[in-house]
């Protein structure tokens, strides 16, 4: 039986030739940023030692770039970023929220459980 | 791609029942939702392993002086193995696009192709990661070894290839004279660990003895990762001094003063848990890479079969996708916490 109160989403995602043009372009676009920016880290990580001067702004600049990375795979090679804006909030907000804080309260306290085992010893 | 989803429709109309707010079909939106739970795990085992790392106070061990091999090539490449593996990952992640992108255009030709290389680059992923892990658990010719003052340091330097044992006192199989030449690296690892070579003497398995004909370690230097009674962490000791400590360590004929590679008790690299998690993330990574090529397959057989051209959309290949996709995601993570951080 045909029934018409189902809407077929599946359908929105044709292109036509010339879109798929478009799109193939943006995609050997990511691709060659994502291993630029692969063969940058690599790099930075042979020529500069942990425990140097330089290394916290290189640990932090791996930390955006892999930030980087993760935005332009979540976004367009899952598509995240052509979809609605109803949908992006829905997976992103509550991720990051409870991400932030997991990150926020585990660091802490790994670090004062190592500050304890160094003054008490283990 | 865009389509629907990019429509302008006016909230009420959205939110008003009969049509998705989301505007994408169920199996999309469930797929997405499973993927946020996955992230979620994900993120919960590399946030305690960060916990973990920071409870450690810097004597963790450092990526790029723990991974430092290549294939055939020996030591000296910090990073580029996993670099490579990264590598293969994002062009697997770039092939499955292409694949979800011909699906749109309904080119079934297209899909099965691109499929195919996206199936190929994860079994060349999977491939690496049992060399990784090979290569981890056998551990480095030198291993980790406990200085007399009691600090641990891990050891770099051109090890001396063995050539061969003279037995010198027979056992159950061994006779005196005989010269045995199989074998020879992991029986001499096994016997420093468990304290059976004592001045260049070895203790095989069956009581035997026997000397070792081996070519003198070379540039060896001892890189100190925990306090001992005079030496502190961060030193290095190269040169003369660092072939004394280390030979007189190897042919003290004590036990467990030299550990190599990893198990889930101990490891070479640094603090057991390292190990642990090492075995755990890039394993439960690794579990899902491999699933993640069993369901390529699947979709590949239905695509190859036209199921998905009769259904009158690939959808099936845009969700496998996404899985995909989010398999490479997390190597990213994995890659920078684990290995450059």
């Amino acid at each position: 039986m045909e029934r018409d109160d189902i809407v077929e989403y599946s359908l929105d995602g044709h292109h036509s030739e010339e879109a798929g043009v478009k799109i193939r372009k943006k995609i050997w676009f990511v691709t060659a940023l994502l291993t630029a920016i692969t063969a940058v880290e690599v790099a930075l990580g042979m020529m500069i030692k942990q425990g140097s001067e330089a290394w916290p702004i290189v640990k932090w600049g791996f930390i955006v770039l892999t930030m980087v990375k993760a935005g332009y795979i979540v976004l367009v090679f899952m598509h995240l970023g052509d979809e609605r804006k109803s949908l992006k909030s829905v997976i992103l907000i509550p991720y990051f929220i409870f991400i932030a804080y997991l990150i926020f309260i585990l660091l802490w306290e790994g670090t004062a459980i190592g500050e304890v085992l160094s003054t008490y010893g283990s | 791609m865009a389509g629907h989803a990019s429509k302008q429709i006016d909230s009420k109309t959205l939110w008003g029942g009969k049509t998705s707010p989301f505007s994408t079909s169920y199996g999309k939106l469930m797929m997405w939702f499973f993927l946020v739970s996955d992230a979620l795990t994900f993120s919960g085992f590399l946030i305690f392993y960060g916990a973990n790392r920071h409870s450690y106070g810097g004597s963790w061990p450092i990526g790029e002086e723990t991974f430092n091999s290549l294939p055939f090539l020996g030591h000296g490449y910090p990073l580029i193995y996993v670099a490579l593996m990264t590598f293969i990952l994002i062009v697997s992640s770039v092939t499955m696009v292409l694949a979800v992108e011909a699906g749109h255009r309904m080119d079934k030709r297209g899909v099965v192709k691109w499929m195919i290389a996206t199936i190929i680059g994860g079994f060349f992923f999977l491939g690496s990661q049992a060399w990784e892990w090979s290569h981890f658990i056998h551990g480095s010719d030198f291993g980790k070894v406990e200085l007399n003052d009691g600090s641990l340091a891990i050891v770099k330097g051109h090890f001396g290839e063995i050539e061969h044992f003279t037995v010198t006192k027979a056992g159950d199989h061994h006779h005196v004279g005989d010269k045995i030449t199989e074998d020879l690296a992991h029986t001499y690892k096994h016997a420093v660990s468990e304290g059976h070579l004592n001045n260049n003497v070895i203790t095989l398995h069956d009581g035997s003895e026997a000397t070792v004909e081996k070519h003198e370690n070379e540039h060896l230097k001892l890189l100190v990762k925990e306090d001992g009674g005079t030496h502190k962490k961060g030193d290095v000791i190269e040169g003369n001094e660092a072939a004394v400590i280390y030979e007189g360590i190897v042919n003290s004929g004590d036990a467990d003063r030299v550990i190599y590679g990893a198990n889930l008790e101990e490891n070479e690299y640094g603090p057991n848990q390292y190990a642990q998690f090492f075995f755990f993330i890039t394993g439960f990574h690794g579990f899902h890479v491999f699933t993640g090529v069993l369901i390529n397959i699947l979709i590949l057989m239905g695509a190859i079969r036209g199921v998905y051209h009769k259904r009158g959309h690939y959808e099936m290949v845009e969700k496998t996708g996404l899985y995909w996709h989010f398999v490479d995601l997390v190597w990213v993570f994995v890659f920078t916490f684990f290995y450059l951080v």
